[in-house]
C-alpha cells in the first residue's frame, strides 16, 4: 500500500499540452476514481502514474519516491486495461503468472499462486483455455488476477468495463469494490462514466481539459458541485442550467422568463447575471397557482421507477424528476416549487461556483419562523 | 460476393480446371520423360505414357552430376539463406517498430530501398566484396592516403585479404542481406496492439524478454511464411551460386543440373537432364508441404 503524490504534473505532446500542471495526493488505500470526457487528459494522468507515458513537467511520488524516471516494473504499479491486452498465445494460467515468471518464481510457486488467484477471481476451471476462448467478463477477470498477483503498491484502472455489456458491468463494479476492501490497495480508476465513478470512489476527481475541476466525495460532487462543468457533467438527468439575473430583493428572475421571480434571499448577488442550477429531482411540480413560476409539459419519460418529465418554462427547457406517478400530459401546465436550497449558482462568465448559495439561504429559511 | 447460379459456378470449375492442367502439364511432361530410354524420349512427339527406366536414368543422373554432394549443399545454403533471413528480418522490424531512437524512419527507408536493388542488379560490386570482404576498407585506406604512410613509415605494404570466394558464407550472405522479411516483420507488427507491450511492460518484461515471450510466439505462421519463401527461393537461385563458387565440390543442385543437361555435341540424353531435374524438385516441395498447414492457418486464424 502506498500514497501517490502528484505535484504539478505537465504532459504535452510537442506544442499540445494534454495536461497543465496538476496536483492531486491521494492517500494510502484510497480508491481514487478519476472522471471526465473524451479527451480531457485522464487516460494520460493515469498511464504517467504507471510509467507508460513520459512525464513533462511536474513531478510523480509513489511512497514517497519520486518515480519520473523509473521504468514501470520498478514502480511497482500492476494495471488493467480497457481491452484486458491479454497475451493472445499464452493460456489462462500463463497469463495470470507471466509477471512472476519475468521475476524468476519458480514453476512449482507460480502454480499455487496463480491457482489461489484463479480461484479468487472465479477463473480456476478456466485455467488451461486461451484468451480467445473466454468471454468478456471472463477476460476481464483474466486481466484482474493478473494485475493481482502482484501484489502491487497501486492499482491502476484505464476504462476497464466500458468493454462489457451493461449487466456484466454491474457486476462487475461491485466485485471491483469487494475486491478493494478485501485488499485494501490504493487504487486509481479512469472512467468517463458516472455511474461507474459515483459506486466505486471513495474520493472522485473531475478533470476537464487536462485540469482538476472538483476533488471531493461522490456526494459532495454531487450536491456542491464546483463549476457549470461539475454541474451539467454529473447527474442523470443532467442539471437544469438556467440563465438570469439577481434582483434586489436577491430573488431570481429568469433571462427568458416575464414575471415570477424565484426568492433566493441572495441579496449580495443583487443586480448580477447569474446562472441557476437546479437538480431535476429537487424540483416539485404543483397545480398551477398564479404568481408562481409556471411551465408546459413537452413529454414524458417514463422509467418505471421514476419518469423525468420535460417542461418549458417560457422558452427554457426543465427535467423534473418525481418518484410518484403523474396524470400529467403533454400540454398541461404545472406550477413549479423550487426549495431555495435546492438551488446552485454559477457565475456565468467563469462557471465558477458562487460559493455560499445553498447555505445562506437555507439559513435564512431557518431563520424565518 | 455469392453467386447461385449453377451454370456459373460449372462455368468456374472448368476454367479451374483448365488452369490446373495448363500449371501441371510441365511437371507431368518432366515426370513422364525422367521414365523413357534414350530412343523413347527423342520420338516425336514423346509418349505421354512412362516408361520403365525410371531408376536407371534417377542413377545415371544421381552420379554423373554428384547429387549426393550438392544436395547437401543446396539444402544448408538454403536452411542458412532461409534462418539467416528470418533471424535479421524479426530483429531488424523489432528494432524500427518498437524503439523510439533517432534516425530509425531513415534507417528504415534505407532499408527498404534494398527491395529496389535485387542481387542481379548489384551483383558485380557484390562479387567484388565477397572476393574480399576487406576490399572496401582497403579501398578507404587507399584513398586517404593511410596505407601510403604506413608504406612510407614502416615498410609494410597494406593489402587486406578476407575472401569467401567458394565458402557457404560467400553464398548464403548476400543473399541474407535484404529487406523482404524486414518489411513484412514490420507491417506484422503494426498489427499489435499497443495494449500488449504496454501489459508486458507492467508486467516487468524488459525488451529481450517482450520479443522472445511475446514476439516470436505471436509471429510463428509469419515465421513459417518467411522461411519457406526463403528456403524456396534460396534453393532456386542459379546465378549467385554459379559465380560465387567454381569448385565442383562448393557448388548447388540447382547448377549441378548443369553437368545433366545435355550439350550440343553429346547425346540427347534428356531423360536423364529431366530425372535430374526431378530430384532437384524435390526437396523445396517438401518443404513447403511440411510448413503449408502453419502458413495456411496463418493466413485463415483471426486470432490477435
Amino acid at each position: 500500500m502506498a500514497n501517490i503524490s502528484i505535484r504539478q504534473v505537465e504532459k504535452s505532446y510537442g506544442k499540445t499540452e494534454i495536461v497543465h500542471g496538476l496536483d492531486l495526493e491521494i492517500a494510502s488505500g484510497e480508491f481514487v476514481v478519476i472522471l471526465g470526457p473524451s479527451g480531457c487528459g485522464k487516460s494520460t494522468l493515469l498511464r504517467m502514474i504507471a510509467g507508460l507515458e513520459t512525464i513533462t513537467g511536474g513531478e510523480i511520488a509513489i511512497d514517497g519516491e519520486v518515480v519520473n524516471d523509473l521504468e514501470p516494473r520498478e514502480r511497482g504499479c500492476a494495471m488493467v486495461f480497457q481491452n484486458y491486452a491479454l497475451y493472445p498465445h499464452m493460456s489462462v494460467a500463463d497469463n495470470i503468472g507471466y509477471a512472476l515468471k519475468v521475476s524468476g518464481v519458480g514453476k512449482e510457486a507460480r502454480r499455487a499462486q496463480v491457482e489461489e488467484m484463479a480461484k479468487a477471481v472465479g477463473l480456476d476451471a478456466y485455467l488451461d483455455r486461451r484468451p480467445g476462448q473466454l468471454s468478456g467478463g471472463q477476460r476481464q477477470r483474466v486481466a484482474m488476477a493478473r494485475a493481482m498477483i502482484r501484489k502491487p503498491k497501486v492499482f491502476l484502472f484505464d476504462e476497464p468495463l466500458s468493454n462489457l455489456d451493461a449487466q456484466l458491468r454491474v457486476q462487475m463494479r461491485a466485485e471491483i469494490r469487494k475486491l478493494h476492501r478485501q485488499l485494501g490497495t490504493t487504487s486509481v480508476f479512469v472512467t468517463h462514466d458516472q455511474a461507474e465513478a459515483m459506486t466505486l470512489a471513495d474520493r472522485l476527481v473531475v478533470m476537464r481539459a487536462g485540469k482538476v475541476e472538483q476533488v471531493g466525495t461522490p456526494a459532495e460532487v454531487y450536491g456542491r458541485p464546483a463549476s457549470r462543468f461539475v454541474a451539467g457533467f454529473i447527474g442523470s438527468p443532467p442539471m437544469n442550467l438556467i440563465e438570469g439575473a439577481i434582483d434586489t430583493d436577491g430573488a431570481f428572475t429568469p433571462t427568458l422568463q416575464h414575471g415570477s421571480a424565484l426568492p433566493l434571499g441572495r441579496t449580495d448577488l443583487a443586480g448580477k447575471t447569474v446562472l441557476l442550477g437546479l437538480r431535476p429531482e429537487a424540483l416539485r411540480l404543483t397545480a398551477p397557482v398564479a404568481g408562481t413560476p409556471l411551465a408546459t409539459v413537452d413529454f414524458v419519460e417514463e422509467l418505471g421507477a421514476s419518469r423525468v418529465l420535460h417542461l418549458d418554462w417560457a422558452g427554457q427547457v426543465l427535467s423534473v424528476l418525481q418518484t410518484e406517478p403523474t396524470t400529467l400530459a403533454p400540454g398541461d401546465i404545472a406550477g413549479v416549487e423550487v426549495p431555495p436550497e435546492a438551488a446552485h449558482l454559477f457565475a456565468t462568465d467563469t462557471g465558477e461556483r458562487l460559493r455560499g448559495s445553498a447555505n445562506r439561504a437555507k439559513r435564512e429559511a431557518e431563520a424565518v419562523p | 460476393m455469392v453467386e447461385r447460379t449453377r451454370l456459373f459456378n460449372i462455368v468456374c470449375q472448368v476454367l479451374l480446371f483448365l488452369g490446373l492442367v495448363v500449371s501441371v502439364f510441365p511437371f507431368f511432361i518432366v515426370a513422364i520423360a525422367a521414365t523413357h530410354n534414350l530412343r523413347d524420349v527423342n520420338l516425336v512427339p514423346m509418349p505421354l505414357w512412362p516408361g520403365h527406366d525410371f531408376l536407371a536414368n534417377f542413377s545415371t543422373a544421381w552420379t554423373r552430376a554428384n547429387f549426393g554432394v550438392k544436395l547437401v549443399n543446396s539444402v544448408i545454403f538454403a536452411l542458412g539463406v532461409a534462418f539467416g533471413k528470418v533471424a535479421i528480418s524479426a530483429i531488424t522490424a523489432y528494432s524500427i517498430v518498437y524503439f523510439g531512437y533517432r534516425g530509425r524512419t531513415l534507417i528504415f527507408w534505407l532499408v527498404f530501398i534494398t527491395l529496389m536493388l535485387p542481387l542481379e542488379v548489384r551483383i558485380v560490386p557484390t562479387y567484388a566484396v565477397a572476393a574480399n570482404v576487406l576490399s572496401p576498407y582497403q579501398a578507404i585506406l587507399d584513398v586517404t592516403g593511410i596505407s601510403w604512410l604506413i608504406a612510407h613509415f614502416t615498410g609494410v605494404q597494406v593489402a587486406l585479404n578476407f575472401g569467401l570466394l567458394d565458402s557457404y558464407a560467400g553464398l548464403i550472405l548476400p543473399l541474407v542481406a535484404t529487406a523482404t522479411g524486414t518489411f513484412l516483420y514490420r507491417q506484422f507488427f503494426l498489427t499489435l496492439p499497443d495494449e500488449l507491450v504496454e501489459a508486458a511492460k507492467m508486467d516487468g518484461a524488459g525488451p529481450l524478454r517482450f520479443f522472445w515471450d511475446m514476439i516470436i510466439p505471436l509471429s510463428r505462421t509469419n515465421i513459417a511464411a518467411l522461411f519457406t519463401i526463403m528456403f524456396v527461393w534460396a534453393w532456386n537461385e542459379y546465378l549467385w551460386p554459379l559465380l560465387v563458387t567454381t569448385d565442383p565440390l562448393k557448388r548447388v543442385a540447382v547448377v549441378g543440373l548443369l553437368d545433366v543437361v545435355p550439350d550440343k555435341d553429346s547425346l540427347p540424353e534428356w531423360n536423364v537432364a529431366m530425372a535430374g531435374t526431378l530430384i532437384v524438385m524435390l526437396p523445396p516441395l517438401i518443404i513447403v508441404a511440411l510448413t503449408q498447414r502453419l502458413f495456411v492457418r496463418g493466413l485463415v486464424a483471426t486470432e490477435k
